[in-house]
């Protein structure tokens, strides 16, 4: 991302944001500067801007959200001298990937309850205890559920500390939102909050749809699709592969 | 140069793909051992989920036992009918363990079992390999040792279904081939390798074929059980990442051509020895990772659908 265009596109926003405002009543607009990541065979990650307006004071906290999956969480017990996977709870509509980013710290930003209604922040995502182990202790749970965010955000899918957020001249605002390259195919979300002494007095939100394109995304379809038909490929070029490197072989 | 493999759903570098096709490729060669149980436990190491590793090596074993098998099938060195027996096994053997696999992932033992099997395996063969090997250096250095049988006659030749293997110059029940078979086959489903490290002590020491159509033999029953294996993967898990494969491949191809020039620099007994401390080293890292406290009790897995 070059700074020319990202310049050009806050200014874009600013004319288009007081203008709308003006017409509706809004203090708050944002957009991204691209509503599709595309994984290609050289993807290594992904950068989009998320970029806005508003109008008088208040704090900008931003929300990304992956696509729902359900989780399974394993604790290991030593037996027998080695560590297995010996206790597990299943936790429902864990969003895969979680992201925050905020103009300040949340703390100074809003109370810690309307944080845990709203979701804001990786320990108040909503991962429900599925049915069979909700009658288990309230700590062990907890445990589970700690244990959960915790390896997520390991392996960078899950914000440990919300990014910045900065403000220019009071009106505009823009945060770089990274994607790992290990992130989940899906329909993304991102929310865009605006508070006000405390409270959430609008939000705005916009989908980003993550996406496998070209050969990867052929091969994998290939792969799931008609997996019968992928199995026999794959031993058909191996065989061939293996004899063209036999018939090397031997010429050296 | 950053790839990323459509099934493993991660980016990689390509060099350090080759590199590890090379460098395995190279042992590979050197020691005249497939390399599948060097390969498997390094792609998960830089961090390629167990399932995609053991589906992915299936699928490039079968490539590199067909380059190598094209050789002893030249100078006649496979007995084509022990080869089908064994085979017939392989099938039997690699399809249940599919099906094991499938069954511990659910139950989220399959990284657990993976590793035991390594373990365990890894541990008895490279021990006997170092202990067989040192005595010859030993021996070799004193007297030259009396040359006893061929092979020792047991319970496991009063079996019934006798069959005349010409080429191997037995007969013996082809139920212990078929045994034989079987057991390296649910291996070699389990752990991502084609079981040549198994299998060949196992028909010189079990079955009593002779050397000389051990490794041609067991190359080309392995093709068609790592087939096997491939196949019900792909069809099952959808863990086979042939991109990867075909990257390891040419890593592997080159390697080996390099492993088989040094080669013929070193004895057998001190390639065997080398070999032995190799594995042992694997073995003695897997090992260790099981007891050691992990930094994370913990671990998550997306649940698989009902």
């Amino acid at each position: 991302m070059t700074p020319n265009p990202t310049a050009f596109l806050l200014l874009i926003v600013a004319f288009v944001a007081s203008a709308a405002n003006a017409a509706k009543g809004q203090d708050l607009v944002a957009d991204l500067s691209s509503h599709h990541v595309a994984i290609t065979t050289g993807f290594t990650g992904a950068d989009v801007l998320l970029f806005g307006a508003v109008e008088g004071t208040g704090d900008i906290v931003v929300v990304i959200t992956g696509p729902l999956e359900n989780v399974v969480v394993r604790s290991k017990q030593r037996i027998a001298g080695i560590w297995v996977n010996a206790d597990t709870v299943e936790f429902e509509s864990v969003p895969n990937f979680y992201v925050v980013a905020s103009s300040r710290p949340l703390e100074e930003i809003t109370s810690p309850d309307i944080r845990e209604t709203q979701q804001i922040g990786a320990s108040n995502i909503a991962a429900t205890v599925a049915a069979g182990d909700r009658d288990r202790p309230a700590a062990e749970l907890a445990q589970f559920r700690e244990a959960l965010i915790r390896n997520k955000q390991k392996s960078g899918l899950y914000s440990t500390e919300p990014e910045r957020i900065g403000i220019v001249s009071d009106r505009l605002f823009r945060t770089q939102i990274h994607f790992p390259s290990n992130m989940a195919t899906g329909n993304y979300t991102a929310v865009v909050y605006l508070f006000r002494e405390g409270e959430a007095v609008q939000a705005v939100s916009t989908p980003i749809r993550v996406e496998k394109v070209g050969v990867g995304a052929e091969i994998y379809n290939f792969a799931h699709q008609q997996s019968a038909l992928y199995g026999i490929a794959a031993i058909v070029i191996a065989v061939f592969a293996g004899w063209l490197g036999g018939v090397i072989f031997r010429k050296v | 140069m950053h790839f990323y493999l459509p099934i493993a759903e991660m980016s990689v570098n390509i060099f350090l793909i080759l590199a590890m096709g090379g460098g395995v490729g190279f042992l590979s060669g050197l020691f005249g051992v497939g390399g599948g149980f060097l390969m498997t436990p390094l792609l998960i190491f830089i961090g390629v989920p167990a399932p995609v590793a053991v589906g992915t090596e299936a699928n490039q074993i079968v490539a590199s036992s067909v380059s190598g098998v094209i050789a002893h099938w030249r100078r006649g060195n496979v007995d084509f009918k022990m080869g089908g027996v064994l085979l017939a096994g392989g099938f039997i053997g690699s399809s249940a363990g599919v099906v094991l696999f499938k069954f511990l992932q659910g139950l989220g033992q399959i990284d657990l079992t993976i590793k035991l099997c390594y373990l365990i395996f890894l541990g008895i063969i490279g021990g006997l390999m170092f202990a067989e090997s040192a005595r010859t250096i030993i021996r070799s250095r004193s007297v030259s040792a009396t040359r006893g049988k061929l092979h020792q006659h047991n319970w496991l030749h009063g079996l019934p279904f006798k069959m005349r293997f010409r080429r191997s110059k037995l007969y013996i029940s082809a139920l212990l081939p078929l045994m034989v078979g079987a057991g390296v086959g649910v291996l070699s489903a389990l752990m991502g390798v084609g079981g040549g490290f198994i299998m060949v002590p196992a028909m010189i020491y079990l079955l009593g074929m002779p050397t000389s159509v051990v490794i041609g033999t067991s190359l080309f029953q392995i093709i068609f059980v790592t087939a096997n294996v491939t196949f019900l993967q792909a069809v099952t898990t959808q863990t086979v990442d042939v991109p990867l494969a075909l990257l390891l491949l040419i890593g592997a191809v080159i390697g080996a051509q390099f492993g088989s020039k040094y080669s013929v620099r070193l004895k057998g007994e001190q390639l065997r020895i080398l070999l032995s401390v190799m594995v042992l080293a694997v073995c003695g890292k897997i090992g260790y990772d099981l007891i050691v406290t992990p930094a994370d009790l913990y671990s998550i897995a997306p649940l698989l659908a009902h």
